[in-house]
């Protein structure tokens, strides 16, 4: 066989996989209201490119109407599937209903809704409670039996995030005696609030030396508090152990500079698992669970945190 | 310097009563430490995270006095801060991006007065669109990323100290002293009181009346860069969707508490930079009493309603009847016996 057969016949096989395997799938997002939503954007889109996938996306600035729109779009196009992060929770029946008639399986991204389960497919999201576990496990692991008296930035009072992290971390540390909540405060997920908050909190605990570990409900909020802790004269890190969720990269950098300890992911990739249940779902009709829950990694000092921070820096965050 | 002092003792008393109160429940309030050559302790960290609203109450007074109203500060905050911290990553160093960013505010500024003087839109409404668009701009700016620098020159405008006293202290009381000197040592100040109380008067008696309040919104949206520039500093980077958020509110309540009038006329800076102090001893108080933070805002709208009320010139000549009458009662009961 001469190089150009080959070539020739690979490109053919190629072609023919490609043709056999090319799904179309819509994507309804919600906007682009934060850092962390910018990025599970670019992440369904290289997911989608990596699989073959013919993703077709639409935006719909904060507004339910505009999602319905997209939705309606899709199904008169006859896609595979479709993805959507719902703005909110309620109001999705009918279109779910259109969409169940045009026999197109609909998956929920990060955010659940209130219709009858039987008109999606399924929803992938992660487990707010499970990630404050996850933070709370590790401290009780990392101090052992000494005493550690913890201060707690929340997230803004009331909100889902702030509620079921406070509770989960609750949840991680039970059991063990020696470490105790001192001090919780809100600092509205905001890094400069974080900073204030923090301040008060070593002025309120003797300079901070009698403060063990800060726990955050998210990462921007702990980078705030680092440079507080560090303009009163102690090394966070060290002194003041920090933790705290979501895994943005700006708190990899700070690991990387050993002025926080750990943090638990809150994955922007909601379209990997999706895709993998689309994919098990076209293959052989297999249905998979009501709600896939990602993973809520641990990322530690000795997770290569300036590869990390590299490797994520360019999403969009 | 008399009439200086009587015209901001409520605040004065505000300010100590408050004080007395959150040492009540934190009894080391009034406490300061020198560390590492640097003063710390609640009191050094209020009058330093006062900063931001303390400035923008200074720009806030004199578009007040004029019978106005700046909505838009906080949002240029985020938008001059968002123009500092980008120009710092594009490396074009700290000169440049100060220029840029009091840029920023002063065109801010001139959009404003030009809605409010030349078009003579209400100016709630004129600052509206920009309280409202500007966000956007921070966000278009930033690409809706916290644009994080590390540039150590930079953020000791926010975080650092001279002879022990943070920097962002030293700013506020910088800015008040000389907008106050140049208001008082000068007619400008007469001349923007006489604007706020009749606006067409002054300008038939030769006042450029247009003129001087495209300046004093001008003034304000400095005032907001430098703000935005301490709040950017302070955090060493900018975030387009919480720089400033609702500290116009915060300003305009700072200027309220410092008695001034919200439909122009006389003015005091000094009175309004005290009403800054007093609502930031209100935050810091809450958090080192520690209250769960539901309580937060309650308890802030407790004291701030209660300090109003004993500010009411309603109420006070309500008090001094009640005085006189009991005074009267208990002179003809005196005379009976």
């Amino acid at each position: 066989m001469t190089l150009k057969t080959l070539m020739l016949t690979t490109v053919a096989t190629l072609g023919l996989a490609a043709a056999a395997q090319a799904q179309t799938v819509g994507f309804s997002q919600i906007g682009s209201e934060s850092g962390w939503r910018a990025a599970e954007t670019t992440l369904t889109k290289q997911q989608a490119q990596e699989r073959g996938i013919d993703l077709k996306f639409s935006d719909a600035q904060q507004k339910q109407e505009n999602q319905i729109a997209a939705l309606r779009t899709f199904i008169a196009q006859g896609v595979d599937a479709i993805l959507i992060a719902p703005v909110v929770a309620t109001g999705w029946d009918s279109i779910l209903e259109e969409a169940k008639e045009a026999d197109i399986p609909v998956v929920l991204l990060d955010r659940q809704v209130d219709s009858d389960k039987e008109l999606y497919l399924t929803a992938v999201g992660s487990d707010l409670v499970h990630e404050g576990e996850v933070a709370g496990k590790w401290l009780a692991e990392a101090v052992g039996d000494k005493s550690c008296r913890v201060v707690e930035l929340q997230g803004t009072t009331g909100s889902s995030p702030a509620i079921d992290r406070k509770t989960g971390f609750e949840k991680g540390i039970a059991g063990h005696a020696n470490i105790e909540i001192v001090r919780s405060q809100t600092a509205d997920f905001t890094r400069s609030i974080g900073k204030e908050v923090m301040e008060s909190f070593l002025q309120a605990e003797n300079g901070g030396a009698d403060i063990c570990a800060l726990y955050a409900h998210n990462d921007d909020m702990a980078v705030g508090a680092i440079q507080a802790i560090k303009e009163a004269g102690l090394k966070p890190g060290e002194d003041i152990l920090v933790v705290s969720i979501d895994a943005v990269p700006d708190i990899f950098k700070a690991m990387a500079d050993g002025e926080a300890n750990a943090t638990v992911e809150l994955t922007p990739n909601m379209a990997g698992p999706a895709f993998d249940a689309l994919a098990a779902y076209w293959k052989d009709g297999t249905v998979p669970p009501k709600f896939i829950q990602t993973d809520s990694a641990l990322y530690t000092m000795s997770d290569d945190p300036a590869g990390q921070y590299q490797a994520r820096k360019g999403l969009g965050y | 310097m008399k009439r200086a002092l009587r015209r901001v003792a409520p605040q004065l008393m505000t300010l100590i009563v408050l004080a007395a109160l959150v040492s009540w429940f934190f009894p080391s309030f009034l406490q300061i430490d020198l560390s590492d050559g640097r003063l710390v302790g609640p009191v050094i960290d209020i009058v330093k995270r006062g900063a931001p609203v303390a400035i923008l109450a200074v720009g806030m007074t004199l578009v007040v006095a004029t019978g106005g109203i700046d909505l838009s500060v906080g949002t240029v905050m985020a938008i001059t801060g968002a123009v500092a911290a980008s120009a710092l990553v594009s490396g074009w160093g700290v000169p440049v991006a100060l220029l840029l960013a009091c840029g920023a505010g002063l065109t801010a500024g001139v959009w404003n007065g030009a809605l409010v003087a030349v078009l003579g839109i209400q100016p709630i409404v004129a600052t509206l669109i920009l309280m409202t668009a500007g966000r956007g701009i921070a966000q278009l700016i930033t690409e809706g990323r916290i644009l994080t620098f590390s540039d150590t020159g930079f953020a000791f405008l926010g975080s650092g100290s001279l002879m022990g006293i943070p920097v962002p202290a030293l700013l506020w009381v910088l800015t008040g002293v000389l907008v106050a000197l140049l208001m008082r040592r000068t007619a400008l100040g007469l001349l923007v009181e006489s604007v706020g109380i009749n606006q067409r008067a002054s300008a038939l008696a030769g006042v450029n009346a247009r003129g001087l309040i495209i300046v004093v919104y001008m003034a304000s949206g400095l005032c907001a860069a430098l703000a935005g520039i301490i709040a950017t500093a302070d955090i060493r980077g900018a975030d387009a969707n919480n720089a400033g958020l609702w500290l116009e509110l915060d300003a305009i309540l700072a200027v309220v508490i410092g008695g001034n009038s919200l439909l122009g006329g006389r003015f005091s800076i000094a009175a309004s930079v005290l009403g800054a102090m007093i609502i930031q001893t209100i935050d810091t108080g809450i958090l080192l009493a520690g209250f769960p933070s539901e309580y937060n805002l309650v308890i802030k709208a407790v004291l701030v309603l209660a300090i109003l009320m004993i500010q009411s010139p309603h109420l006070a000549s309500e008090w001094a009847l009640i005085r006189m009458q009991i005074a009267r009662r208990r002179a003809a009961r005196g005379q009976e016996g």
